[in-house]
């Protein structure tokens, strides 16, 4: 299986220009990426199985809360208002155990073989992130799917459609990095299925996804605003629904994702390397 | 004698109170396959994923391939191929899909790529098998693949740690022959193992790893000789260096024993 003894992986030993680093980082971010889709494309199942919380959300919920009128939610119905936190919820909930499928390739072996690959740590974890996103558009389209039948105003403005994806992509990625990151750090399954139970609800409640943050008392006021959700969901409202306004502007949220999302990446490719260990 | 391809001097890992490797000093010279035997706990992983660089030494030096793993990881990284005691293979993808993506990962160039995948399905006799999920295959078929994959890029030095753990004995004997082949065709080989015949059959030299440190490193011709009897098994030179009390060295601990047992039910 040797017939032309090459030196290739000598040659790119020597060769190193900061440009062909960049690209090869972002060429190697996309094959972590094309790795995790070509997985989900063999065993899809559980993109249909994850559908069902929000649809309960949606259907029970929203219609609950629709009929009582209880939370002020400006010129839209309760249903318009909720839907973008549900679509923002759905994707916090697919990506935040996601750090599990990482305690599982540890088990497994399958981490060391990439620790001990010349793939650069950040474009690992960037991969994995940026496969979380692609899951999570497919919850996208099932929000939207419930959202239609429910009779909530939909934008399907073409430059609305885009920025959602965007928007779905950035704050998967940010929620599912977070997730690796206490995977790496808790290392087993049981502590790590404890700790994500608890900060999920947390996260959601303190966000502006089914009340607005007027209506929070100050100290929660405080942690909705440095929570990531509310930022999510303030950009989700502003693109999804017609008519649709954000608090806060839609280029300060996505700079607060985009911000969140490189410490998180930063700090995750520093812990990835522990699990091998 | 030439520059050693691997070399390693005072190398010491602790994990807290615990010493795993104990001051450990060796050589490899391209070409050799070699190999550190001993009973379960001993370091062997340990040692192996220091010159993988998994793991930073507490101590000591090692360099890989002429390379300071600890300074130059990035390097190292280039010229090794890694097959892990667990099981590595990635199950919810064909075998052909875990070359392809290691080929890609790897820089092999688009046009070479498939003929190599190819070429290694072929040498490895997956041919039948490369568009199937690898949760189907045999653990002797998985260990195979996983081989093809750590070779793919043409390393310099192939790390195999306990590469026929689990495997019924073809599938043990189909695993050497292809490390053989792969070793005449000039890949130096460092594995670990705990079957000593499969030491005797293909290391050129042996170190004897007991609690962390080497008791003896030799060709397994000469560890014979020293305990007096070329004939003998290496069994028997073992015992006469970890000492009769083999239930009081074996074993390792709970977490040793767990690992092996889920990665010998996997494969099996």
């Amino acid at each position: 299986m040797y017939q032309e003894q090459d030196v290739l992986q000598e040659d790119l030993v020597e060769k190193f220009h900061p440009f062909t680093e960049i690209l090869s980082f972002f060429r190697k971010t996309l094959v972590i990426t094309e790795l995790e889709v070509r997985k989900l494309k063999h065993d899809p199942t559980e993109l249909f199985t994850r559908a069902i919380q929000p649809a309960l959300w949606m259907l029970v919920f929203g219609e609950v809360f629709s009929r009582v009128r209880a939370i002020p939610t400006g010129k839209f119905g309760y249903l318009d208002f909720m839907a973008p936190g549900i679509l923002a919820q759905s994707v916090l909930f697919v990506a935040i155990f996601y750090g599990i499928g990482i305690i599982w390739e540890r088990d497994l072996g399958i981490v060391h073989k990439f620790l001990a690959s010349p793939v650069p740590r950040a474009a690992l974890v960037t991969g994995k992130a940026l496969s979380a996103g692609i899951r999570a558009i497919s919850q996208g389209i099932i929000i939207y799917l419930l959202a239609l039948v429910l009779g909530v105003h939909i934008s399907f403005a073409p430059l609305s459609i885009l920025g959602i994806i965007l928007v779905i992509i950035i704050s998967a990625a940010l929620f599912s990095t977070l997730s690796l990151i206490i995977a790496c750090i808790v290392k087993t399954r049981e502590r790590f299925m404890g700790i994500g139970q608890v900060i999920t609800m947390p996260l959601f409640f303190a966000s502006n996804a089914i009340y607005p943050v007027a209506i929070m008392p100050d100290w929660l006021k405080v942690i909705a605003h440095i929570n990531p959700l509310t930022y999510q969901v303030d950009a989700l409202r502003a693109l999804m629904l017609i008519g649709g306004t954000s608090m806060y502007g839609i280029p300060f949220d996505i700079t607060a994702l985009l911000g969140s999302l490189f410490i998180l990446i930063a700090i995750a490719a520093k812990v990835y390397p522990n699990v091998a260990k | 004698m030439n520059k050693p391809i691997l070399e390693v001097k005072n190398l010491t890992r602790k994990f807290g109170d615990f010493t795993a490797v104990n001051s450990i000093s060796f050589a490899i010279q391209k070409g050799e396959v070699f190999g550190i035997v001993g009973p379960n706990g001993a370091g062997k992983t340990t040692t192996i994923k220091i010159l993988t660089t998994l793991l930073p030494p507490t101590s000591g030096e090692a360099f890989t391939g002429g390379y300071n793993v600890v300074k130059q990881p990035s390097k190292v990284r280039r010229i090794i191929g890694y097959v892990p005691q667990l099981l590595s293979a990635d199950g919810s993808l064909s075998g052909y899909e875990n070359l392809l993506m290691f080929a890609k990962l790897y820089d092999i160039p688009r046009k070479e790529r498939e003929k190599r995948i190819k070429d290694s399905i072929h040498f490895m006799g997956l041919d039948d098998s490369a568009d199937k999920l690898v949760k189907s295959y045999s653990g002797g078929m998985i260990r195979r693949l996983e081989i093809a994959q750590s070779v793919l890029h043409r390393p310099k030095i192939l790390f195999l740690d306990e590469p026929t753990i689990g495997l019924d004995p073809v599938a043990r004997e189909t695993v050497w022959e292809y490390v053989s082949a792969i070793s005449e065709q000039g890949t130096t080989v460092l594995m670990t193992t705990h079957y000593l015949e499969e030491a005797d059959a293909m290391c050129s030299r042996i170190a004897i790893m007991i609690r962390g440190s080497i008791a003896a490193i030799d060709t397994p011709e000469n560890l014979k000789l020293s305990v007096g009897d070329k004939n003998t098994t290496l069994n028997k030179v073992f015992e006469a260096y970890i000492g009769k009390s083999i239930d009081s060295e074996e074993g390792g601990n709970y977490k040793d024993v767990s690992r092996t047992r889920r990665t010998a039910r996997r494969l099996g």
